[in-house]
């Protein structure tokens, strides 16, 4: 903790949880979605963000998040109208996910170019947030440090590829934390990894060359 | 390095060199996040531009919140302490309650400012600050200095009690804050590291067990109005420690009570908008008015 947790963040109201918070969310989106041309996003809102997302502007939180806006900029409040002039479709919905966080949203985005994805996650409180799911794939990171998320099939030797390219090529750099998720045997995985400090301009495409990665995706610090 | 774990040990160390505790607490900052002074002060400053833009922000007429529950609070604070020659408080108090009403109204309105230590409180130290500034002269540099009192005394609050309404009730929220202001006032005018301490235990005994009940969850009833009582304390507190008065329980023991008072608090009266104010008949109707019949 430093002063400027406490005398900070400069940040839109109302609220770090419901506003705050659900620009980061949106800002994970935007992230996926790398400067692609967003289509369409259907937003479901689950709990207290089901609850009162009127009245702390969480849909425009989340929709500014998504276009890329920062918790501190003025045109959260002005979100819904931006996405139309844009050009992009928006949802809400309101729907229980079972277990999940009070404050969760999940968000499901279309592109221009067919593509699509989506994102699971929920606003833990003073701006923090927590990222459960990405494509339907269990995932657990918050965004406060630079993420690598590397899609792969679940073969012998992938992990061990892709952690010794880091530390071969890349000697000063140091995983902080990974977390690895498979929906079955064999089939589609996901591996999370967490960096200290910046990444390397060519870890990533480097990655996807490994035999059995089929993506790998940057977040940089939300 | 400071540990912030005890505001004892903040006094101490500023006796101990002879320099105010903001001093202190920006060499510390710096060296903890490997920056200059100069960088963090100029961070600060900028801290302090935006709340100065939330108080314009939330003074204006048709200043309204998102759900339409309040609005224009701070400007008719403002009117009325120009023309009523400041009314019963007079015309500094008056205009500085405008300026903390002001800046939860700009919360309230999706208007950018600085949590500080949340944004359900963040009325009350730019209140205390900005009118200090713009009314009584005092220079811009000791300003933003003082916030760096405010910031280490809230360090403290939040280790060793809470900072969050959920946890700990608003007087983790709105009696932080006033707590933080009320040192940072001493500061400013002139007094020692132990008055700070002062002021910060007889703010935090003043609004002890205040429960946070925020009808239809929003950060709007009660909230926009406790930033005057926590603004309103802030200044008392700082002029009794100013006077000599001190604080009888010292601000640690303060703390640790306010700390298990909020463990003893019920989850009813922590943000969920089940009780107090929230669970009032005219409470329950706003909510339904904003959110429908279903909650």
């Amino acid at each position: 903790m430093n002063v400027f947790d406490i005398i900070g963040p400069v940040m839109i109201g109302p609220s770090s949880s419901h506003t705050a918070g659900a620009v980061r969310l949106g800002r994970v989106v935007n992230k996926l979605i790398d400067r692609r041309t967003l289509k369409r996003v259907e937003i479901t809102l689950s709990g207290s963000f089901a609850q009162t997302y009127k009245g702390h502007g969480t849909d425009r939180a989340l929709l500014a998040g998504i276009m890329g806006y920062h918790s501190y900029s003025p045109e959260i409040r002005d979100a819904l109208a931006i996405a139309k002039d844009r050009g992009i479709e928006y949802t809400f919905i309101k729907e229980d996910i079972k277990g999940a966080h009070p404050n969760t949203a999940r968000i499901r985005y279309f592109l221009e170019d067919g593509g699509e994805g989506s994102m699971q996650g929920a606003s833990v409180g003073g701006g923090n947030i927590l990222v459960n799911q990405i494509d339907g794939m269990n995932v657990n990171f918050n965004g406060e440090n630079n993420t690598i998320l590397v899609t792969h099939q679940d073969k012998p030797g992938v992990i061990a590829a892709v952690t010794q390219l880091m530390h071969w090529e890349y000697a000063d750099l140091n995983i902080s934390n990974f977390h690895l998720s498979r929906q079955s045997k064999g089939g589609e995985a996901i591996m999370t990894i967490e960096i200290d400090g910046q990444p390397p301009e060519n870890l990533i495409p480097a990655i996807r060359k490994i035999q059995y990665v089929s993506n790998a995706i940057l977040i940089r610090r939300i | 390095m400071l540990k912030y774990e005890s505001i004892d040990e903040l006094v101490r160390a500023a006796e101990t060199r002879g320099v105010r505790i903001s001093e202190l607490v920006l060499a510390d900052q710096a060296e903890a996040m490997e920056v200059t002074e100069m960088e963090l002060y100029e961070k600060m400053e900028i801290d302090f531009s935006v709340m100065v833009s939330a108080v314009e922000a939330g003074q204006k007429k048709n200043q309204k919140s998102m759900s339409g529950l309040t609005g224009g609070e701070g400007y008719k604070m403002k009117k009325y302490a120009e023309q009523r020659d400041g009314g019963l408080c007079g015309p500094f108090m008056a205009r500085a309650i405008s300026r903390a009403l002001a800046v939860a109204g700009c919360n309230a309105s999706m208007g950018r400012i600085v949590a500080a230590p949340t944004a359900g409180s963040c009325g009350i130290l730019p209140g205390c600050l900005v009118s200090l500034w713009e009314d009584q002269g005092f220079n811009q540099k000791d300003i933003v200095m003082s916030m760096f009192t405010a910031g280490a005394f809230g360090m403290v609050i939040a280790k060793r009690a809470s900072i969050s309404g959920a946890q700990g009730g608003c007087q983790a929220e709105c009696g932080s804050a006033s707590a933080m202001a009320a040192a940072a006032l001493v500061e400013l005018m002139g007094g020692t590291p132990r008055q700070c301490a002062d002021a910060c235990a007889i703010a935090i005994a003043n609004q002890l067990g205040l429960v946070c009940d925020p009808v239809a969850g929003l950060v709007e009833i009660p909230c926009i109005k406790r930033n005057v009582s926590g603004l309103v304390i802030a200044f008392s507190s700082a002029d009794l420690a100013l006077a000599g008065i001190e604080a009888k329980i010292p601000a640690d023991e303060c703390l640790d009570a306010m700390r298990s008072v909020g463990d003893a608090l019920p989850g009813a009266l922590k943000e969920t908008a089940k009780g107090g104010l929230a669970d009032t008949p005219t409470g329950q109707r706003l909510q339904k008015q904003v959110f429908g019949e279903k909650k």
